[in-house]
């Protein structure tokens, strides 16, 4: 039996900085950061008023004015992405089959910002706990379901096989361009429209972030505020966007001639079975997620040339995942660089992890690492090369991204050229 | 070919459920035979200013006595029932964490709405009283992912972890992802879905598809099939299942409920064009994954949408696949709603004991189906075929477009010989079909 | 918005209104040198009581107050002085 690949064929990105594959590439590799005070609503009220926001406007991005009124904006950002990613992969409308084609979107909080709005005219602000329904919108259960964020790029897409949203939290990213892997090697489909989206600023989620005090409350210093591995970082900074790749059949792509970034050769996740938001220092989860991705890779440790860390800015998940890197890469974890983009467009929940893997895609096709903006003090307890400040340029065939969620999640993705030596 | 398909498949070891109809498998099983409908005025809250009144609660459900006192606080009312189903899923197959290699068992629900009422108090407090008054366990136990967490967390489950939201689909889809993990080498997985949007809020949001019943009269409300067909009730409640690779069941001597034999998931781009072909292909699928034909399915355990046009697709796509009146259908969730994410899995637990004991269970309040609809729906009460039935065919659809469809067949251990004589001619040829 | 003093039974009655009560523990017996963590409470349900306390009291803790806080008598100790009652 052949074993069918997974690769990578076409990117888009809606983020923090930089609408589209090219303006976030540059944002990354300037080593700019897009956080700053929060313009979306009036963050007066909350601990941490900070975020990187997207400067969105949904008609010059494309979007006709029903697809405004329907899409919550995380909907809108994974359109947008899709829309990118589906013309830079070339292929033609209606040459695959769409029995044949998928849709394997990530998503944390869904269609959190559209819900909160809804909630508050439904509920005369919050006064009313039996909210009045001559009040909804007819799609409002569209915004209650992440699920519609689904259906929508498989219109887009004409994907009439699988389709689903991965909710894993902040692994979601990561963990629907696995699912994507999955449903290519088993044979469901040959091109999965795949990654994620979020649009989690909004009055709720700066709310329960601040009640477990995981945002940065450096008000002062937006710019600078997420700064993974720095022993001065006080939290993470939210983030918003997303990131649609398009996941082909290595022969599918091959006889189309198709471009393609890097293979999607291993995938795993693993759970801690520990707590809902707390990491145990000794990522031992992770460490066997990077291993189990590796061997399906065939890849020893030392082949990867980046690893792009989950590096949250948070003090608890600098150490877990540097434990984890340890763990999982041997020597060679302190040999490899290790990067976090969140220090410049911060956390996106269920997006980042896909919007990593295009920077991880893009690093592989430009020979470039992004860096970690804002690391000038490195805590002691990390002692990796973090790629502080400025971007490094070196060949990169083969790359691990990780991620950690909320719920314990624990992935890993590792790209390669699907042209290397294999055993 | 027997051994890659016998790799390719997951047994059921363990059953929990949670459902109006009854907590606890033995409960919903026995109700479910006898017809007893779990419908009944909304109790959760004050529902009469609603257009739609009836649900399906699970009732006398005292979270104290599932739920750990400190996991009270953090928790909405549908991960509490997932952790009591989960838990009974568990405690059925008899398997514990230490049974299984590190990492050896993996976790995968699926959801729709999240935890939603928990949502929405916590966004009253937001808006009424102010972001201080926001719980800070609103960061997660609203989101989707909350059940997979929770149940990783309790049970200590350190394998692979995964969370998919296809709406009603989802039941359905999180037993197939917990079969890719077994394929993949996972030892066992706890898989299913709960699910309850039974809040204001929630109901609201379901009342927006234009898909629910104004009916009050919870005997005459939810008629899937019917003549009188109006829409559904919502429901909430669910299932956890315990699915095992099939070496790793036995050789821990484990008790087989039967096995996750066929599986797919298609969509459909304009699912309400009456030659929207999705739940025929997912069907076509799921049976070409088993290795099974039509004529080797012995019951459906159908979608039943419980709208006309939605009813007609259906049975359009069943008389498709096995002829007019082919094969005996049955909606058990006619008693329980329609439970989001929580459907699917109830539905292949209903498939499993239907299997296990030889009976199908009637589809209650149905009345007179129609007839231009050319199936055998099994009504009024349980049908117990001469031919013991060994493989059943569990069909969901979401809002939007998704169809999955998923083959359980009965394990050969406890066919009709009654000495339980390995000899089942099935079993030792099974391309002899 | 009371000002009164927080005494150790309000304190059980917030903690297991705001974080439940560990099985095996008894949040009644004397409690106020066992530290939070032999208690079965984490850190996110010293949050969400810290946060119940600045909702109810009318005191905030802060991130520094927290770090040192690891048994009910220093939680006490620290809320009544703010209150001005200790």
């Amino acid at each position: 039996m052949t074993t069918r690949r997974a690769v990578i064929t076409g990117l888009g990105a809606v983020a923090p900085g930089g609408i589209g594959v090219d303006a976030y590439w540059k944002q990354l590799t300037d080593g700019q950061s897009a956080t700053g005070p929060i313009t979306l609503f009036d963050p007066s009220p909350y601990r941490s008023r900070i975020a990187a926001e997207v400067d969105f406007d949904p008609v010059a991005a494309g979007l006709g004015p029903r697809e405004v009124r329907r899409m919550d904006r995380a909907t809108q950002f994974a359109v947008v992405a899709a829309r990118e990613a589906l013309g830079d992969s070339g292929l033609e409308p209606e040459a695959t089959p769409a029995e044949r084609t998928a849709v394997a979107l990530g998503t944390a909080v869904g269609c959190t910002t559209r819900m909160e709005q809804e909630y508050v005219i439904l509920s005369d602000s919050g006064r009313d706990w039996l909210v009045d329904p001559s009040y909804a919108v007819p799609e409002l259960y569209s915004q209650f379901v992440p699920s519609s964020m689904a259906v929508e790029l498989a219109r887009l897409a004409r994907a009439a096989g699988p389709v689903s949203v991965v909710s894993d939290g902040c692994t979601s990213g990561l963990d629907a361009v696995g699912h994507a892997v999955d449903l290519i090697q088993e044979g469901s489909a040959d091109v999965v429209v795949s990654g994620g989206t979020d649009a989690p600023i909004a009055p709720i989620t700066l709310a329960c972030f601040d009640a477990i005090k995981a945002t940065s409350p450096r008000n002062d210093d937006a710019e600078h505020a997420s700064r993974p591995f720095d022993r001065t970082r006080n939290g993470l900074v939210l983030g918003e966007g997303a990131a649609v790749l398009v996941v082909e059949e290595l022969e599918h792509a091959r006889r189309r001639d198709a471009h393609i970034y890097a293979e999607v050769s291993g995938f795993a996740t693993r759970c801690n079975a520990y707590h809902m938001t707390g990491l145990r220092a000794d990522g031992i989860e992770m460490a066997e997620a990077i291993r189990i991705a590796l061997d399906q890779s065939a890849l020893a440790a030392d082949d990867i040339d980046y690893v792009n860390a989950h590096g949250s800015s948070t003090r608890q998940n600098d150490r877990h995942e540097t434990a984890a890197f340890k763990r999982g890469l041997g020597a060679h974890a302190r040999r490899v660089p290790v990067s976090s983009i969140k220090s410049m467009i911060g956390h996106s929940l269920g997006a980042i992890g896909a919007l990593e893997l295009v920077a991880c895609a893009l690093a592989m096709e430009h020979g470039v690492i992004p860096p970690t903006a804002n690391l000038h003090e490195p805590d002691p307890e990390c002692d990796l090369d973090y790629v502080p400040l400025v971007a490094r340029e070196q060949p990169v065939d083969s790359v691990l991204s990780v991620g950690s969620g909320f719920g314990g999640f624990q992935s890993a993705v590792v790209l390669a050229r699907p042209d290397r030596r294999t055993p | 070919m027997t051994d890659a398909r016998a790799a390719g498949t997951a047994v059921v070891t363990g059953i929990g459920v949670a459902a109006p109809t009854g907590l606890g498998t033995s409960a919903y099983w026995a109700a479910t035979l006898a017809g007893e409908s779990g419908l009944r005025p909304i109790t959760r809250f004050d529902a009469t200013r609603y257009p739609v009144r009836v649900g399906g609660e699970v009732d006398g459900f005292v979270a104290e006595q599932h739920v750990p006192s400190r996991l009270l606080p953090q928790t909405d009312h549908s991960t509490r029932l997932a952790l009591a189903a989960g838990a009974q899923a568990l405690a059925d197959s008899g398997l514990t964490a230490d049974d299984a290699p590190e990492f050896g068992i993996g976790i995968a629900t699926a959801s729709s709405m999240g935890g939603f009422e928990f949502g929405q108090r916590e966004l009253g407090h937001l808006w009424a009283l102010g972001a201080q008054h926001v719980s800070a366990y609103q960061s997660f136990a609203w989101f989707y992912a909350v059940n997979t967490g929770q149940l990783s967390i309790r049970h200590g489950l350190r394998g692979p972890g995964a969370t998919v939201v296809s709406d009603q689909a989802g039941g359905l889809d999180a037993l197939g992802a917990a079969r890719r993990q077994i394929r993949k080498g996972t030892a066992a997985v706890l898989a299913g879905g709960v699910d309850s949007a039974l809040c204001p809020l929630g109901l609201a949001g379901q009342l927006s598809t234009g898909e629910l019943t104004a009916s009050d009269d919870p005997s005459h409300a939810y008629l899937p099939f019917d003549r009188a067909a109006s829409g559904h009730v919502p429901g909430e409640g669910g299932a956890f299942l315990i699915l095992e690779d099939p070496a790793f069941a036995h050789a821990r001597g484990a008790t087989i409920h039967g096995e996750i034999a066929g599986y797919a998931s298609t969509f459909d781009l304009s699912p309400d064009d009456p030659d929207a072909d999705g739940l025929l292909r997912a069907a076509r699928q799921a049976l070409a994954d088993a290795g099974l034909a039509p004529a080797d399915i012995d019951v459906v355990f159908g979608d039943a949408a419980g709208r006309p046009d939605a009813d007609r697709a259906e049975a359009a796509a069943l008389v498709a696949l096995f002829g007019p009146g082919g094969v005996p259908v049955t909606a058990p969730k006619s008693a329980t709603g329609r439970l989001c994410a929580g459907a699917g899995a109830l539905d292949v637990a209903a498939a499993l004991l239907s299997l296990r004991d030889g009976v199908i269970p009637p589809t209650v309040h149905v009345r007179e189906v129609d007839p231009d609809h050319q199936i055998d729906l099994v009504v009024g009460a349980p049908r117990r075929p001469a031919d013991r039935p060994r493989s059943a065919l569990v069909l969901a659809r979401g809002h939007g477009g998704f169809n999955t469809a998923l083959v359980v067949r009965r394990p050969p251990a406890i066919a009709a010989t009654p000495s339980g004589s390995p000899a089942n001619p099935e079993h030792a040829n099974p391309d002899g079909r | 918005m009371a000002t009164r003093e927080l005494t150790i039974d309000d304190l059980t009655h917030l903690l297991r209104s705001a974080a439940g009560e560990e099985e095996g523990v008894d949040l009644d017996g004397d409690i106020l040198d066992t530290e939070f963590a032999t208690l079965g409470y984490d850190s996110l349900a010293l949050l969400e009581t810290a946060s119940r306390l600045g909702v109810e009291y009318g005191v905030t803790l802060t991130d520094d107050d927290l770090e040192v806080i690891t048994t009910p008598r220093a939680l006490l100790d620290r809320v009544n002085t703010r209150l001005g009652r200790g």
